[in-house]
């Protein structure tokens, strides 16, 4: 059990006369090695929920347990937590300030206290992983596209080393192609590290394609905690707190309706082309 | 972690002062301050006291808030308070080493005290139940009539309006700034002088390119809007006095002349 979250409660702007409940005990427990999407609206309380997880916002009730460790305790240490739970922020390119890619990307480690050999190495791993071509590392990363910025910011997160991999929207502002670079390189990194990875989206369609279970947020509380599969057989109910389910979701519904014989948990249109054909050949 | 921090101050309420007109509120201000040291009598005390106690009931704001704002000038209430005690001349009450305390110089500074908490009180409601915006558009209308010796009053208004709303943005961007680094190991708070200021250097420097880029986005917004200066342009929601504002109005001027009239009664 890598994360367990147990009934967190956090209000925002206590005392300031903008009081919001912004998260209303929520729990729920994260495997090491699983990818996990986190969806749900603007303001449904996603940001606040995975910045609880590296500490850096505290929660007014509840504990969180990081490999069996409360982290509440008065000697545990949050900036240790910090490494092992990396968290890349939304628009996570307005972060970067160095004169070089790479010296952007080595802050991260630098501050762990590793010796400068380790920290380049650490440097280059993670620039690699993120698939930023190498005769980008010695330019100004303020240079650099929107896709290509976010990568660099997401490599200085990844070149900690963290255990858990925390994205926040990692695909706001992008383009459509921007996007699927993105989240395929995500998918192929989780392959290849086997990092826990949570996801935050809004987007159903953006992430029903990577994540194997979902959490959906709606109004600071915990709607669903189910696979991918399970969760869009909700699909009227996500409708009503604005989450649309994937666009196949709905053609493959519809089609039963007709009175299709075909799997309405279909994800991709891949999938969902598989099951026409079963049908069709009944 | 920074979002303590709250300028202009606005505590949201349904209240008659959060409705009225803004320009009501400048000038009730400045009648109760110019009330307020009208004379150094138990009168124009029991008068200020009896007008703030009612404008705070009214309010809805909660009076926790207000004794708050209160915090920032203890030290200025010390010092003006031992100045009056021991450098007033008059019947000896106790003596520490040379230093006199008289009696003269207590009553003064008692009062003295009680003129400058009830001016931040005071000042500060206005901001409470004024929204920066409503407070710059009325200080826009109030002074006017500045405009005839040349003073540039609309652009001082919208100069004003702007940075105050790039304060709550600036700072939403530093805390957000700073949790992003801190996620990269930053550690703002430790370590000695020149280490802390080395570690300010990932937070200035994207602050600085954002306060640039945003800077540029208004200013290109602006300009695609036509926006000229203040010459002939209207407003979506002018001010417009209601008949509440009127009668606030004669209530200040009752008050103002009341206080006036009686600071020698008692």
């Amino acid at each position: 059990m890598s994360i367990i979250v147990d009934k967190i409660s956090y209000v925002y702007g206590a005392g300031s006369g903008y009081e919001k409940l912004a998260l209303d005990g929520i729990s729920f427990a994260i495997e090491r090695g699983e990818f996990i999407g986190l969806i749900g609206h603007t303001g449904s309380g996603k940001s606040t929920l995975i910045q609880h997880l590296n500490g850096l916002i505290k929660a007014d009730k509840g504990s969180i347990y990081y490999n069996g460790q409360d982290i509440y305790d008065k000697d545990y240490s949050l900036p240790k937590l910090r490494t092992k739970v990396g968290l890349v922020f939304q628009y996570p390119e307005y972060q970067l300030f160095e004169e070089t890619v790479f010296k952007d990307v080595c802050y991260g480690p630098s501050n762990l206290g590793l010796s400068q050999k380790e920290i380049e190495l650490r440097a280059f791993e993670a620039l690699r992983l993120v698939g930023l071509p190498n005769e980008l590392y010695y330019q100004s990363p303020f240079e650099l596209s929107g896709g290509q910025k976010r990568r660099v910011a997401i490599a200085s997160v990844l070149a900690m080393k963290p255990e858990v991999l925390i994205l926040d929207e990692p695909t706001a502002g992008l383009d459509p192609k921007g996007r699927d670079d993105i989240l395929d390189q995500i998918k192929k990194m989780h392959e290849e590290t086997n990092m826990t990875i949570i996801l935050v989206s809004h987007s159903m369609e953006d992430i029903a394609k990577y994540v194997s279970r979902i959490l959906v947020m709606n109004k600071g509380k915990l709607m669903y905690d189910d696979s991918t599969r399970n969760i869009f057989t909700h699909y009227k109910e996500l409708e009503e707190i604005n989450l649309a389910a994937p666009q196949i979701t709905y053609v493959m519904n519809e089609l039963k309706k007709c009175g299709m014989p075909v799997d309405t948990a279909a994800m991709t249109v891949e999938e969902a082309k598989e099951s026409i054909l079963k049908a069709l050949r009944k | 972690m920074l979002r303590d921090i709250t300028l202009g101050q606005y505590y949201p309420a349904n209240s008659i002062l959060h409705k009225l007109d803004p320009r009501v509120k400048l000038a009730g201000t400045v009648i109760f301050i110019i009330a307020l040291f009208a004379g150094r009598t138990p009168f124009v005390y029991l008068m200020a006291t009896a007008f703030l106690i009612s404008v705070i009931k009214l309010s809805k704001v909660p009076f926790k808030f207000i004794v708050r704002g209160l915090k920032t000038i203890v030290i200025l209430l010390i010092i003006t308070s031992m100045f009056n005690v021991f450098m007033t001349d008059g019947q000896v009450v106790f003596k520490i080493w040379k230093l006199k305390a008289t009696k003269e110089g207590l009553i003064l500074a008692f009062y003295m005290s009680i003129r400058l908490i009830y001016f931040i009180m005071g000042s500060s409601l206005m901001t409470f139940t004024t929204t920066p915006n409503n407070l710059t558009d009325g200080l826009e209308k109030a002074l006017g009539f500045l405009k005839i010796i040349k003073v540039p009053v609309h652009e001082i208004a919208m100069m004003m309006s702007i940075a105050l709303r790039f304060i709550p943005i600036l700072v939403e961007e530093t805390d957000k700034i700073m949790k992003a680094q801190m996620a990269r190991g930053a550690d703002f708070e430790n370590g000695n002088l020149v280490k802390r200021v080395k570690s300010m250097v990932p937070l200035l420097v994207p602050l600085l390119i954002s306060a640039v880029r945003r800077a540029n986005d208004l200013a290109n917004a602006m300009e695609a809007r036509c926006y000229i200066g203040g010459k002939g342009r209207t407003k979506m929601k002018p001010l417009k006095y209601h008949s509440r504002d009127y009668i606030a109005y004669l209530i200040l001027i009752i008050y103002l002349v009341a206080v006036y009239a009686g600071k020698n009664l008692i």
